[in-house]
């Protein structure tokens, strides 16, 4: 099976999204509402780029822009140097085949077994009965599901319905993959075996993927970099590493609220606030990392000095490096001294108080 | 019963599977293709065209709100000029027919309808083109539907069969009302009534089987 060649280079990149509108009348016909407003935003090539957002934050009109199910009000949407906004359905066509796509709820046609869903792309490019035969089989080996190509789709749990859409996609040797909320419809340990699955098409073939979700778990797992929108709007981006351990914009934070290194214990966010009381204390978060992927305990320690306690902490993994983040309680003018720093104290990536305690 | 009465329902059988037959082929020829325009031509669908959907959807609706009974001698011109006669069977096949095509356009929308969208949508992101998408997934998604929908049809053609003796169209409607009922012979009308029940139930568990067999979807508990 042919590998798609990737140019490194990340001043060239696959898709970009420039200043990019979408407008939908309103029900009702009462005036539009702008989903998407304003958006740009580069998907390099070879990278997985995650889409972060609540439920009607705009990603699904952004990703389905990509291939163009959706056409922008204003802006262009470059695919490899061609802009599709406004391209007519026939010269789409040709786009589409060079783009796949993986559905939340995996879009399988229920009348078709697993060899013949996986086959469908290619018999609509009018691919012949042997080519079809030979590249569904390498497919459906790369997915592991060579078992059950005789089967329907009924027969199959999510995760396999998952593989076989995931196959489906890559049919036609597609140099973008775009995954809409690929492993919503997924239980936890599904989630991370399909992630796994499409992290390594990712590396082994080399191939671009831009992604939609609307969890923090999905991010850390697999993406490179990341978008956060909210409202229409891209609000943060950066790397998933950057986003994840020092993030900056409100909506960011309120969708890692629920992650390791994040998340307050009850008693302590029951009871935060938003100036300090006569002896009490503050509530420091620290994020610390180092250039070798790990974090020196004294790095964290250091700063704090013997009046600090400990409330919350953990060591994440994103990609190849990790951070240290720790939530721990000290005297106000300790932890603001340690907040005005400038530069931060050795090691420290990020230092904020989150609040104050009695 | 003689020889004479037995063969009379036997010519009458053939005559009403005739009729059936013949309208139920060329109205499912026609009514299928509406049925499916009907289905995908509304606002924002694959072959919009809403006014041409309004305006079809109106025809379709008078069609089958007109008793049949009136249909058969309304469009006698219609049925002389394609059959050449207004009278016999072949000349009944003419409104059975007319009546078949919208008939069957509704089911075919309503089966095609209940095809998942997401299902239309992954078509378009593979590059398919609409006819594609009519081949390849709404018709073979919606395949046990049809296969319901034209079960149907088959068993209400054999009722309307049964009235257009008005027309001397024959059949075996025809037979038990000449016979059993005007000639006062209870059994050529028990005959035929008995041979109408087994020809729909041979056919309705032939077209529930024959959708069994198409349905992959698995059984929901």
């Amino acid at each position: 099976m042919p590998i798609f060649q990737t140019g490194g280079a990340a001043a060239d990149p696959l898709v970009v999204f420039d200043g990019v509108t979408k407008r939908f009348s309103a029900a009702g016909g009462a005036g539009e509402v702008a989903a998407l407003d304003g958006v740009s935003l580069s998907v390099p090539r070879g990278h997985i780029t995650a889409i972060i957002g609540r439920s009607g934050a705009g990603k699904s009109t952004l990703i389905r822009l990509a291939n163009g199910l959706e056409t922008p009000t204003s802006g262009k949407v470059l695919v490899d140097g061609v802009n599709v906004a406004g391209m007519s359905e026939a010269g789409l066509r040709g786009i589409r085949r060079e783009v796949g796509m993986v559905f939340q709820h995996f879009n399988l046609l229920a009348s078709r077994t697993v060899f013949d869903n996986v086959a469908l792309p290619l018999e609509i490019a009018g691919a012949g009965k042997a080519e079809i035969a030979n590249r569904v089989s390498d497919l459906l080996d790369l997915v592991g599901l060579s078992d059950k190509r005789n089967r329907y789709p009924s027969e199959l749990s999510g995760g396999q319905k998952q593989r076989v859409g995931i196959a489906r996609a890559l049919a036609t040797e597609p140099k973008l993959l775009l995954s809409d909320e690929a492993t919503s419809a997924l239980d936890p340990e599904t989630t991370r075996s399909v992630l796994t699955l499409l992290k390594q098409i990712n590396r082994d073939l080399g191939l671009t993927i831009l992604l939609i979700t609307h969890e923090m778990d999905v991010v850390k797992q697999i993406a490179d970099d990341v978008a956060v929108i909210d409202g229409g709007r891209i609000v943060e981006q950066g790397s998933a590493f950057d986003i994840l351990a020092t993030p900056r914009h409100a909506t960011t934070r309120a969708l890692l609220a629920g992650q390791p290194g994040h998340r307050l214990p009850d008693a302590i966010a029951g009871r935060l606030l938003a100036a300090p009381v006569d002896g009490g204390r503050a509530v420091l978060r620290i994020v610390s990392a180092t250039e070798t992927g790990g974090t020196l305990l004294a790095d964290l320690v250091r700063p704090l000095g013997e009046a600090a306690e400990v409330i919350a902490g953990s060591v994440e993994t994103v990609g190849e490096r990790s951070f240290a983040a720790l939530v721990v309680s000290l005297p106000p003018y300790q932890a603001e001294q340690i907040v005005a720093s400038e530069p931060l104290p050795d090691g420290l990536l990020s230092a904020e108080v989150l609040g104050y305690v009695a | 019963m003689s020889p004479e009465i037995l063969w009379l329902i036997a010519k009458a059988t053939g005559q009403t599977l005739h009729m059936v037959g013949v309208a139920a082929l060329v109205g499912s020829l026609l009514g299928v293709p509406l049925g499916v325009f009907l289905a995908t031509s509304g606002k924002g669908e694959l072959f919009a065209a809403p006014m041409a959907n309004r305006l079809i959807g109106l025809v379709v609706n008078a069609a089958r709100s007109t008793p049949f009974i009136i249909l058969v001698v309304a469009i006698i011109p219609f049925t002389r000029l394609v059959a050449g006669t207004s009278i016999g069977t072949t000349a009944a096949i003419v409104p059975l027919t007319v009546a078949t095509v919208p008939f069957v356009a509704r089911l075919v929308e309503a089966a095609v309808r209940e095809v998942d969208p997401g299902l239309v949508e992954a078509a378009r992101a593979m590059g398919a083109t609409p006819l594609q998408i009519v081949q390849k997934v709404l018709l073979a998604e919606a395949l046990p539907g049809l296969t319901l929908a034209l079960t149907l049809t088959l068993v209400s053609l054999i009722g309307y069969s049964a009235m257009v003796g008005a027309v001397g169209g024959g059949g075996l409607g025809d037979l038990g009302i000449r016979y059993g009922y005007q000639r006062f012979m209870p059994d050529v009308m028990l005959a035929v009534v008995v041979v109408l029940i087994v020809l729909v139930q041979v056919v309705q568990s032939a077209g529930d089987r024959l959708a069994r067999h198409f349905d992959k979807r698995g059984r929901r508990s």
